[in-house]
């Protein structure tokens, strides 16, 4: 994976634009720039804002989840309704307008021409529309949020989710909003397959690609593969509710048990669309601080496709009690235990890549390792989940939001941030404040583990999610859950100084302000990269 | 996990005991191995690094290790699905029926008592009463006998769960789900709807009573006798 470029492409930049004058891209106006773009790196920055703007919103509702289950017969929330539609659009922000908008549309769209090599995506007016229809999507969540019309849970199971037991329009708001999102993904990963294929610089090939570009290539497989499915399921739920179609209604011949099987398909793969990106991400960082090339790289190609192959064929381990036959669940049980296979491959090619190395503790290493150790305790819960036998006593309980938890709030999140500090200088072309930058880690860190782990012992001991309010039995460890999400948001607020203080900050950096363990060729650019970058092709040797 | 009042959640426990026990040790063995490069392979210590990229009989033992203790998983959790799927001989069955928001439990053996269990409002509890555990009527069961349980709902989807039993089934409309339980013990066993269903979602607990053999009896004649005298006025469902 030893990427080294021809020079003479840096040279050129140099020579053409300076360090700090970019006079010569002819960057757009102010609206034709950020409004019209076609350019991947302000589609990126776009996708970013927007993902921290989500993040936010999907942050404040859990906060006042917390704080409504912070004691039994709490108040904060009044209405079973108001709750329901609450932990809707929780699951569903944190889903599609932050996780992905983040690994995907924001570091996808920075780095994946800047580390094959390409000028831009293959199609950047199509990278515009995949930007813009997420924003009326997150509005359409925000209206269904607002009307406190969308109770199904982030899953919409039907018949709650039917315009018997959701009249509203709220409901309907949601489905088009996951209708947009969709699309929005369908058209994003197209525009990445046929770049990631077409694009790359001579001489690097499938398997000299980085990783990165690996975890983006699968990731964008699936999402082409799985979100027809949910726009199918979706269509059918809102075809059931406003044109007396019965896809889902038993009393017409449908079964709801159907949507679950639609719905599911599209989920358990999602869960992995999420995840992909940051292993990508995580393989870099750690390999960059410990100034080694990353250890068994076929394995860890081999693994995430893989993980992405296994993962289209163990959805109904979600529906385990749903009715499906005996020897059904006794498949899904393995096929799901299997799982865990590439995903331990990954974990101790990461170890090995740091073994021998020379390890810096820097900012996003920091969060690389807290990934690498809480993803194997979301992993490892998540082999407990798969036997169908124990899932009959934890299924649906804390015992499954918190390993959920821990490999997405704790797993991708933490990916997400490492990707943050590891390229917010490439991208800014400033030095985040590294105090501050640990400050965030050991906060979030903390807050996070005792808001999640707590949940394990509540789930264990019976208690159901989606509830707004608990019997005396489970209020020790909900008090704790929710000292501990308090210090996470006050972290989030941490991270929001983090860019403040890097955006405000005097200090250039240099073009590969990691030195020697950073090999891949965004770090042939400038930083900030030149607005259009690669005039000419890179070769790789 | 709660304490096990039944076989189901007997077996139930014993494998997850096995599994923890093992997660437990992978968790540590990771987290060790982390710590120990971290000191170890710091950069203040080793300011050299290796550029090894390749160790094939240790890719190779770290796919197959992993196979092996999967499989020591899987062999009794295959075990426990079976078992705990259906009972061949049940001694007697009960239909669960779930509605927004309160269950229905029907006796088809004893004549088709039915009863309805709706959970006792915060300011109906007497003291030492659980808050949004008990219920008016307790599904009654006899000790130490097989009961089927049929699920099923009127409305949308439910989940019937009871920790300490060890059995949990969604109530689907339009489904019938089967499953069985076992009490061993005399005591009263509480759980909650488990899958989300709207607004009072959180006020639909479950209650089981588990009684001896001629307890149950009396309490089928007597519940036959208050349901014919007042003739339970039923509420209907949607």
């Amino acid at each position: 994976m030893a990427t080294t470029s021809d020079t003479r492409a840096h040279g050129h930049d140099h020579a053409a634009h300076g360090h700090d004058d970019h006079g010569h891209d002819h960057k757009p106006g102010f609206v034709a720039r950020w409004f019209f773009s076609t350019n991947h790196k302000d589609i990126g920055t776009l996708y970013l804002i927007f993902a921290v703007v989500g993040g936010l919103l999907g942050g404040i509702l859990s906060e006042i989840m917390r704080a409504q289950l912070q004691f039994p017969n709490n108040h904060v929330v009044t209405e079973g309704q108001e709750w329901n539609t609450i932990i809707t659009s929780h699951g569903l922000l944190m889903i599609f307008f932050s996780v992905m908008p983040a690994l995907i549309g924001g570091f996808g769209n920075w780095f994946i021409p800047l580390m094959i090599g390409a000028p831009d995506m293959a199609f950047p007016r199509l990278n515009n529309i995949s930007f813009w229809l997420l924003p009326p999507a997150f509005l359409l969540i925000c209206i269904g949020l607002v009307m406190g019309e969308s109770g199904s849970g982030w899953t919409l199971y039907p018949p709650l989710s039917n315009s018997t037991y959701e009249s509203g329009m709220g409901m309907d708001c949601t489905l088009f909003a996951l209708h947009l999102a969709g699309i929005s993904s369908l058209l994003g990963s197209m525009n990445f397959i046929v770049t990631i294929f077409n694009m790359r610089a001579p001489g690097m090939t499938l398997h000299k690609m980085p990783l990165f570009i690996w975890s983006e290539l699968v990731t964008a497989f699936l999402l082409v593969l799985a979100v027809p499915v949910l726009a199918g399921a979706i269509t059918m739920l809102i075809c059931d509710r406003n044109f007396g179609t019965a896809f889902f209604d038993p009393t017409g011949g449908g079964d709801p048990v159907l949507f679950q099987h639609l719905f599911w398909f599209f989920g358990h793969p999602e869960v992995y669309i999420m995840i992909l990106p940051g292993f990508g991400i995580i393989s870099h960082v750690i390999s960059t601080f410990s100034k080694k090339p990353i250890f068994g790289y076929l394995g860890m190609v081999y693994a995430m496709v893989g993980i992405g192959v296994v993962g289209f064929v163990v959805w109904a381990h979600h529906m385990y009690l749903s009715g499906i036959d005996v020897d059904t669940r006794a498949y899904f049980m393995m096929a799901t235990l299997v799982i865990a296979v590439p995903t331990g491959i990954k974990i101790f090619s990461w170890i090995a890549t740091m073994w021998g190395g020379s390890i810096e503790l820097k900012t996003p290493m920091l969060w690389a390792i807290g990934f690498l150790f809480l993803f194997t305790i979301g992993g490892v819960t998540g082999v407990v989940l798969a036997n169908a036998g124990i899932d009959e006593a934890v299924h649906n309980t804390y015992y499954v939001i918190a390993h959920f938890h821990y490999v997405l709030s704790l797993g991708a999140v933490f990916s997400i941030f490492a990707g943050f500090y590891y390229w917010i200088g490439k991208m800014s072309g400033r030095q985040y404040p590294e105090f501050w930058g640990k400050v965030h880690f050991w906060m979030t860190f903390i807050g996070v583990n005792l808001t999640f782990f707590p949940q394990h012992f509540l789930g264990l001991s019976g208690m159901p999610r989606r509830y707004p309010d608990y019997p005396a039995a489970f209020a020790g460890w909900n008090y704790v859950s929710s000292i501990g999400s308090y210090i996470s948001g006050c972290a989030f607020l941490v991270f929001l100084y983090v860019c403040f203080k890097t955006f405000t900050s005097k200090v250039p950096v240099a073009d590969n302000y990691w030195g020697e363990g950073a090999t891949t060729l965004e770090w042939t650019q400038t930083s900030p990269p030149a607005f259009h970058t690669y005039l000419e092709m890179p070769r790789i040797s | 996990m709660q304490h096990s009042y039944g076989p189901i959640k007997d077996r139930v426990i014993s494998l997850h005991n096995l599994v923890l026990v093992i997660i437990t040790v992978i968790t540590v063995f990771v987290g060790a191995l982390l710590i120990w490069v971290m000191v170890r392979y710091n950069a203040k210590r080793n300011p050299i690094p290796s550029q090894t990229s390749h160790n094939t009989i240790l890719e190779i033992a770290w796919t197959v290790i992993p196979v092996l203790i999967l499989v020591v998983i899987a062999i009794p959790s295959f075990r426990l699905i079976y078992y705990q799927d259906r009972t061949p001989d049940p001694d007697m069955t009960i239909k669960v029926v779930a509605h927004q928001w309160y269950w229905e439990y029907a006796y088809p053996d004893q004549g088709n008592v039915d009863i309805e269990s709706r959970y006792v409002h915060d300011e109906d509890l007497k003291p030492g009463q659980l808050r949004l555990l008990e219920v008016d009527n307790q599904m009654v069961i006899p000790v130490g006998k097989k009961i089927r349980i049929l699920t099923s709902s009127t409305d949308v989807i439910h989940s019937f769960f009871i920790p300490a039993l060890g059995v949990q089934r969604y109530a689907i409309p339009g489904r019938t789900i089967e499953t069985w339980l076992q009490a061993d013990q005399i005591g009263t066993f509480y759980g909650e709807c488990n899958q989300i269903c709207g607004q009072d979602h959180s006020r639909m607990p479950i209650a089981v009573r588990a009684v001896s053999d001629a307890d149950f009896k009396a309490w089928v004649e007597q519940t036959k006798k208050s349901a014919s005298a007042a003739q339970l006025p039923k509420i209907a469902s949607r």
